[in-house]
């Protein structure tokens, strides 16, 4: 099994919580760690309880994992969630002058700081943390040069002074831990590799960069509005417009108005904003105005849980707007792949002139993970389709009214003239219309040519399903067992494997990333030779297992759902796969034992 | 709003014919509005193609189709917020956006608030009807307290919006209205309009010739009134634009209410459009940029 060691930061929202998790993830992957964290916390501003996991090695972490190696509890009410959840060789280091330990298993270290009287609390708020992150790192075998290397970073916005203090707390606590604590069996390693760390969010927005995205337009929304900040923050290096709009209906018609006009323009919501957009998707659709839009799903319905993860909005993205249309929808499979997701996208929306859906998810929209800096390709393939810019251009006419917008084709794909090209004027319409233009929805209607429209845009489909590859089967071809998941479950579902073959039980994968268009026959293909299959989604009716079945008449041995708003831990898939081989059930729902 | 560089060929009115004649019931406002565009387009000789043409839905919204421009015959209620984002992606183009008291004013009410705030540069060209036609006669936001509708037989209990006074509340730069009939003066009015560099409001009672028969031409004719009549008036005074926008009844005011130059218009506040339209730019971002975006995460 790979080695990793994982940290849970715990506290009240507002005492801090992020800036240790920052130093130890910097710290991490400045030594060439690979990390993955995730923040459970609530929809509130100050107080409550927040929960960060930090799991780190020199392997690829995909999720959050199962074992607890260090537990920061920042206040009594973390300590009371979590110690329970550490085992053998872990550690909990708290503040003893504030927080009382309950009970703890046998080989469980409990390090007590007596923070007052290792630092000025009166001068410094948040020394408890700081004198907590010095004690971990003494404990791991980290060199407290790194620690001070970040702390200067992280302070000397706020000059000398400040960052002399914490670098002196911080020390403090470092030499404290090595006096008397016992560290850690496994010190943590170092490699000459160095990894970018970044959220889902980011990615997304840096994707979207890299694609040439010009325009950006959104509406503040828990968990998507990360993408909006990377965008606003960098929006005048990159070039590229951002607007912050009065409701989602403004955002993704504006966001079609600057398409139209001819860049590359995305927005990005969560389920209830996306909501809002629907009637805009049908317009790109119509009018044949390629926009891209992200959902970034949390816990629904309605309002929801806005701070929880969960996969349910599958079905409002294949249903979105009335009417048939043609669309392309992807669920990236990890942060690394909210990047590359964009441009692959953006070339399908524009070859196809037709809307474009990215399906995340909290859990990678907000969660951080460690990203080779190759992987952040700013040089990706741009494929803008049949575009006309200037009136040289071959296809159309010039001048001589000529020019059809919606010419038909045998690809369903007509040359998109841009506003201002001389000789190629013509009115994009949300109402049915003729080649031409010209609406045949009023005295013009006319059934024959109704169809043949139809029939154009729904022959992009084809085109789509071409370009765009089918799943593949990771794993051993013949396992006793298949998984399968779709978008942000990959890293979780494929641990899950790693642990059931090493218990004895070959396991493989088949994880979605396209849903639109789905390649139904290729999933079949791979299916037919399955032993048992298992379905495993983060919501509670099974929405891709009723969408599969819809699209291939597949119906899976079993099911494992999880819709409590956290996300899948491995041996919660573990568990369910070896309670289902055993016959025992076909549904396992796994309970969430981490109190957040 | 401001002018594109007129090209060097002529504009003359046979270019600005769309490819099909108006489906509009005979005697419509609207065609006056059509007619008043088209001369207005021809009198700044702005090439059709640099002109953008956009609505929402409606008997008004069928505009785009009848007038040879770029036309974008958008959703109910959102031609601004699509004007808005075909602006900031090119402000060359020249930006009229056409519609009805029930798109602009009910199902668009948001945008419409909103796109005046911002001060986006295009004219904005309301044929107010105060009813909806295209559904066969209800109330509209504009629909006089007591009108009877097929949606309020018994009359209507609501009061209605004043769209000259909401514009001016909301920061508009340029609010006028005028009269489908008084072609002249609306032509004037339109030029005004598209020349204005910032958000231009323009409402224009536009009689609905089959559902409304409280506000018809008859009606409207004694009543109206040209702000350029009185040279007292000033435009560039606000709190005077107020009081004449709350004016109705015997004696209700048409021409310019008000204008303000003094603000940039939002493509203009934005120093990302410096460099000119986002259509031209490069897609392609400088690799020392692009660099220091990843350093900032390691």
């Amino acid at each position: 099994m790979k080695q990793t060691f994982a940290i849970g930061i715990g506290g009240a929202a507002g005492q801090g919580v992020a800036t240790p998790g920052d130093i130890f993830a910097k710290i991490f992957s400045r030594r060439g760690l690979h990390l993955n964290a995730y923040n459970a916390y609530q929809s509130i501003i100050r107080g409550g309880h927040t929960f960060l996991t930090i799991r780190t090695g020199p392997e690829r972490v995909t999720n959050m994992g199962d074992r607890l190696d260090l537990l920061i509890p920042l206040n009594q009410d973390a300590m009371d969630r979590h110690l329970g959840l550490l085992t053998d060789g872990a550690a909990c280091i708290y503040n003893s002058d504030t927080i009382k330990p309950g009970f703890a298993a046998a080989g469980v270290q409990l390090c007590a700081l007596p923070v007052a009287s290792l630092a000025d609390i009166t001068r410094n708020k948040v020394a408890q943390n700081t004198l907590a992150v010095g004690a971990g790192l003494s404990m791991m075998g980290v060199g407290f040069q790194s620690l001070e290397e970040v702390l200067n970073e992280q302070f000397k916005k706020k000059g000398e002074a400040v960052v002399s203090e914490n670098v002196g707390i911080a020390r403090v606590g470092y030499d404290y831990a090595t006096a008397n604590f016992r560290p850690f069996a496994w010190p943590l390693p170092m490699t000459g590799n160095r990894y970018a760390v970044l959220s889902g969010n980011i990615a997304m927005a840096m994707g979207g960069a890299a694609a040439g995205v010009k325009f950006y337009s959104a509406y503040p929304m828990s968990p998507s509005t990360g993408v909006l900040h990377w965008m606003a923050a960098h929006a005048r290096k990159a070039g590229i417009m951002v607007r912050q709009v009065e409701d989602e209906i403004g955002v993704v018609n504006m966001a079609i108005g600057a398409a139209h006009a001819g860049v590359r323009s995305m927005c990005a919501t969560s389920g209830g904003g996306f909501a809002l957009m629907s009637e805009g998707l049908g317009l790109s659709a119509m009018m044949e105005t390629p926009v891209v839009v992200i959902d970034c799903q949390r816990a629904g319905p309605s309002t929801g849980v806005p701070t929880k993860t969960e996969q349910g909005d599958l079905w409002q993205m294949l249903g979105a707007a009335f009417g048939d249309y043609p669309r392309a929808l992807a669920a990236p499979l990890d942060i690394g792949d909210c990047f590359k997701i964009i441009p692959e996208i953006f070339n399908i929306a524009d070859r196809f002139q037709c809307p474009g859906i990215v399906l995340c998810d909290l859990l990678l929209s907000e969660g951080r993970l460690s990203v080779d800096p190759k992987d952040l390709d700013f040089v990706p393939v741009i494929d803008r389709g049949e575009l006309i810019t200037n009136a040289s251009a071959a296809s159309g006419a010039n001048g001589d009214g000529t020019y059809k917008r919606y010419k038909i084709t045998q690809s369903g794909v007509s040359p998109r003239a841009i506003p201002g090209v001389p000789g190629h004027t013509h009115t994009a319409a949300s109402d049915e219309h003729d080649e031409d233009g010209v609406l045949i929805s009023d005295e013009f209607t006319n059934p024959t040519k109704r169809r043949a429209m139809m029939e154009k845009r729904m022959r992009k489909v084809a085109g789509i399903e071409a370009a765009v590859p089918p799943p593949v089967l990771w794993g051993p071809r013949d396992a006793d067992v298949t998984l399968i998941g779709w978008g942000s479950t990959k890293g979780v579902i494929e641990e899950a494997c790693e642990i059931l073959s090493e218990q004895g039980i070959s396991a493989n994968q088949l994880q979605i990333r396209w849903l639109v268009p789905l390649h139904g026959d290729a999933i079949l293909d791979i299916l037919k030779h399955a032993r048992h299959t298992i379905i495993v989604e983060n919501n509670y009716s099974g929405q891709f297992a009723r969408y599969l079945r819809s699209e291939t008449s597949f119906v899976p041995n079993g099911h494992i759902r999880k819709y409590d708003g956290e996300p899948f831990m491995p041996h919660h898939i573990v568990e369910a796969v070896r309670e289902q081989l055993s016959g025992k059930c076909k549904l396992s729902v796994p309970a969430h034992e981490i109190l957040v | 709003m401001a002018t594109a560089l007129a090209a060097t060929n002529h504009v003359a009115m046979a270019d600005l014919k769309g490819k099909v004649e108006p489906d509009w019931c005979p005697g419509c406002g609207d065609f006056g509005v059509l007619a008043a565009v088209q001369k207005a387009l021809v009198e700044l000789q702005i090439p059709s193609h640099n002109v953008v043409t956009i609505s929402g839905i409606g008997c008004s919204s069928n505009f785009p189709g009848f007038i040879n421009t770029y036309g974008m015959h958008t959703l109910h209620g959102r031609a601004l917020a699509v004007a808005t984002g075909v602006k900031l992606a090119n402000h060359e183009l020249t930006v009229l956006v056409t519609g009805g008291d029930g798109d602009g004013f009910g199902i668009g009410g948001n945008h419409f608030v909103h796109s005046m705030r911002r001060n986006v540069d295009l004219l904005y060209i309301v044929m107010d009807n105060q009813i909806y036609g295209l559904t066969t006669g209800q109330t509209s936001p504009t629909s006089r307290l007591g009108m009877k509708t097929k949606s309020m037989p018994f009359g209507s209990i609501e009061a209605p919006v004043n769209p000259i006074s909401l514009a001016l509340a909301a920061g508009a730069t340029f609010v006028a209205r005028g009269f489908s009939a008084e072609q002249k003066h609306l032509t004037d009015l339109i030029k005004q309009g598209i020349q204005h560099k910032g958000f231009s409001f323009l409402d224009v009672f536009s009689p609905c010739v089959t559902y409304n028969h409280d506000n018809t031409y008859q009606w409207f004719r004694p009543r109206v009134k040209k702000l350029e009549d009185d040279t007292r008036y000033d435009s560039a005074d606000w709190m005077a634009a107020i009081g004449k926008s709350l004016l109705w009844g015997e004696e209700i005011p048409i021409g310019k209410f008000f204008e303000r130059t003094d603000l940039p218009a939002l493509h203009e506040a934005e120093p990302v459009l410096d460099a000119g339209p986002l259509t031209h730019a490069a897609l392609r971002i400088p690799e020392d940029v692009t660099r220091a975006f990843i350093e900032e995460l390691m």
